[in-house]
């Protein structure tokens, strides 16, 4: 029978919840890394016990931990993150220039076809890739080097590329999203870049036609239609047809569309999932009700989904990376919030059970569908 | 031989317990960079989380300390006192205290 791998990164460690396909009994390993922060782990999807975390510390810096067993076992693997070249200067919050400075391994997106082939997007924000399981990077540097490079900015969480698209149908096409300077779209395996910003509007940037300077939050894409690209923007929710040529608003009846995440059902394309959050100076639920919104028609119509969330007194958090779907039918989805609780829906998202309800502050969910 | 006191972390990152014994190599005074060295040639998976890999400077969070003697300051090539150079006290590497 088939199951799922929920990899969990946290606060305080990483955790792994395994089921089999039914999703209703939850075995529940760790901490793994405890104590540390664990911004993502993720699995190969060409060899699926192949799994990598980033163990980051304000104290010790950047792990990287690669296991071969699913998650039973893990070795250190490569930490050096070198800049290339001289790095230069970014825009630091007052505007003045700051050097580029790595702090953190915020998502690694590993090679849907080889195991040792693994992207790390970091802050300050940069593309590194290693093809050797991880104990080499190289930085492709012609995303940092793009011509507006020195007028990123960091958004209130540091500046983080945090999202790395890989097209399935084209090995030399990639996005990725960087916060606060948008969404980047290379045609030439990571030689060179194009922001990808039109249609994008924020506040705070009068020009409408700024190449650069938008907080992305997240990205999402369907494998079978890689030109459709989803979008939770800081405020909005945004959709692509034409891979990231040009966006336009799909945020229709959503209560809010301040947020971090956004996914996609496994098995339907304009099937989309997000949790709206108040605002942004106040990072929770409206209402204090804890409620997943879907769209069965690529975005603008939308649904609230409750059944087994809170819908009361509820005021966490759900974080950029902390949303994702397995590949069974009916599709799971599962998310994690700042509270500790992670959520999973073996429906599609009509109903809800927490799998755990009191690990540390999630950061990120990821789910692996098993033989 | 040389003995170093590593922070909780560091120890299970390492895969050791209690304090660590290291030859440092030289024939002049023992110093707090070659004791980083000597800690990183042993433990390849702690370099990068005392020093940064590409500037060797001290991690802002990391202190150093023989016996009572605040060495984070100090440059690479400043000499341990006797004490620790000849093993009677560890070097001790320490994570600055957070929490309240």
């Amino acid at each position: 029978m088939s199951g799922v791998r929920v990899l969990v990164g946290t606060r305080k460690g990483a955790f792994i919840l395994t089921s089999d396909g039914q999703r209703r009994q939850w075995d529940v390993a760790g901490p793994h890394f405890g104590g540390w922060e664990i911004y993502h782990v993720k699995g190969s999807p060409a060899a699926p016990d192949r799994l990598y975390a980033s163990q980051t510390s304000g104290w010790f810096g950047q792990v990287i931990q690669r296991s071969d067993d699913g998650g039973r076992t893990w070795e250190a693997v490569g930490n050096e993150f070198a800049y290339d070249g001289v790095p230069g200067t970014h825009q630091w919050y007052d505007g003045t220039p700051h050097p580029w400075e790595f702090a953190r391994v915020w998502h690694l997106e590993p090679s849907p076809t080889d195991p040792d082939t693994i992207y790390a997007g970091v802050e300050d924000a940069a593309l590194f890739r290693s093809a050797d399981g991880g104990l080499t990077w190289q930085e492709l540097s012609g995303l940092r080097e793009h011509g507006s490079g020195p007028n990123w900015q960091p958004g209130a969480g540091g500046m983080c590329l945090h999202t790395i698209l890989l097209d399935p149908a084209d090995a030399a096409r990639m996005f990725v999203a960087i916060s606060a300077a948008g969404v980047f779209r290379t045609d030439d395996a990571g030689k060179t870049w194009q922001a990808a910003n039109r249609g994008l509007v924020s506040e705070g940037i009068p020009d409408p036609d700024a190449e650069v300077g938008h907080c992305v939050h997240r990205l999402a894409m369907h494998p079978s239609r890689p030109d459709v690209l989803f979008m939770q923007k800081h405020w909005d929710v945004m959709r692509s047809d034409d891979g990231a040529g040009s966006w336009h608003e799909v945020s229709g009846n959503l209560p809010t569309d301040f947020g971090f995440v956004i996914d996609v059902h496994a098995h339907e394309p304009d099937t989309i999932y997000v949790v709206p959050i108040h605002s942004d100076s106040e990072h929770y639920p409206p209402e204090g009700k804890l409620r997943v919104y879907r769209s069965r028609t690529g975005g603008n119509e939308w649904e609230p989904l409750t059944d087994g969330l809170p819908q009361a007194h509820c005021y966490v958090n759900v974080l950029r990376d902390a949303l994702a779907v397995d590949d069974l039918d009916p599709c799971g989805v599962y998310f994690g919030t700042t509270g500790g609780q992670v959520y999973a829906s073996a429906d599609a998202g009509d109903s809800w059970t927490p799998i755990v309800r009191d690990l540390p502050a999630v950061l990120s969910v990821e789910v692996q569908t098993l033989p | 031989m040389i003995r170093v006191a590593l922070p909780a972390h560091l120890r299970t990152l390492a895969g050791v317990t209690g304090e660590v014994s290291l030859d440092v190599d030289g024939d002049g005074p023992v110093t707090t960079g070659a004791v980083l060295d000597a800690l990183e040639r042993r433990y390849p998976v702690l370099r990068g989380t005392v020093r940064d890999h590409a500037t060797r400077r001290r991690r802002p969070f990391i202190r150093f300390f023989a016996g009572e003697d605040d060495l984070s300051h100090e440059a690479p090539d400043f000499p341990l006192p006797d004490a620790v150079a000849s093993g009677r006290e560890p070097f001790s590497i320490v994570g600055a205290m957070a929490g309240g």
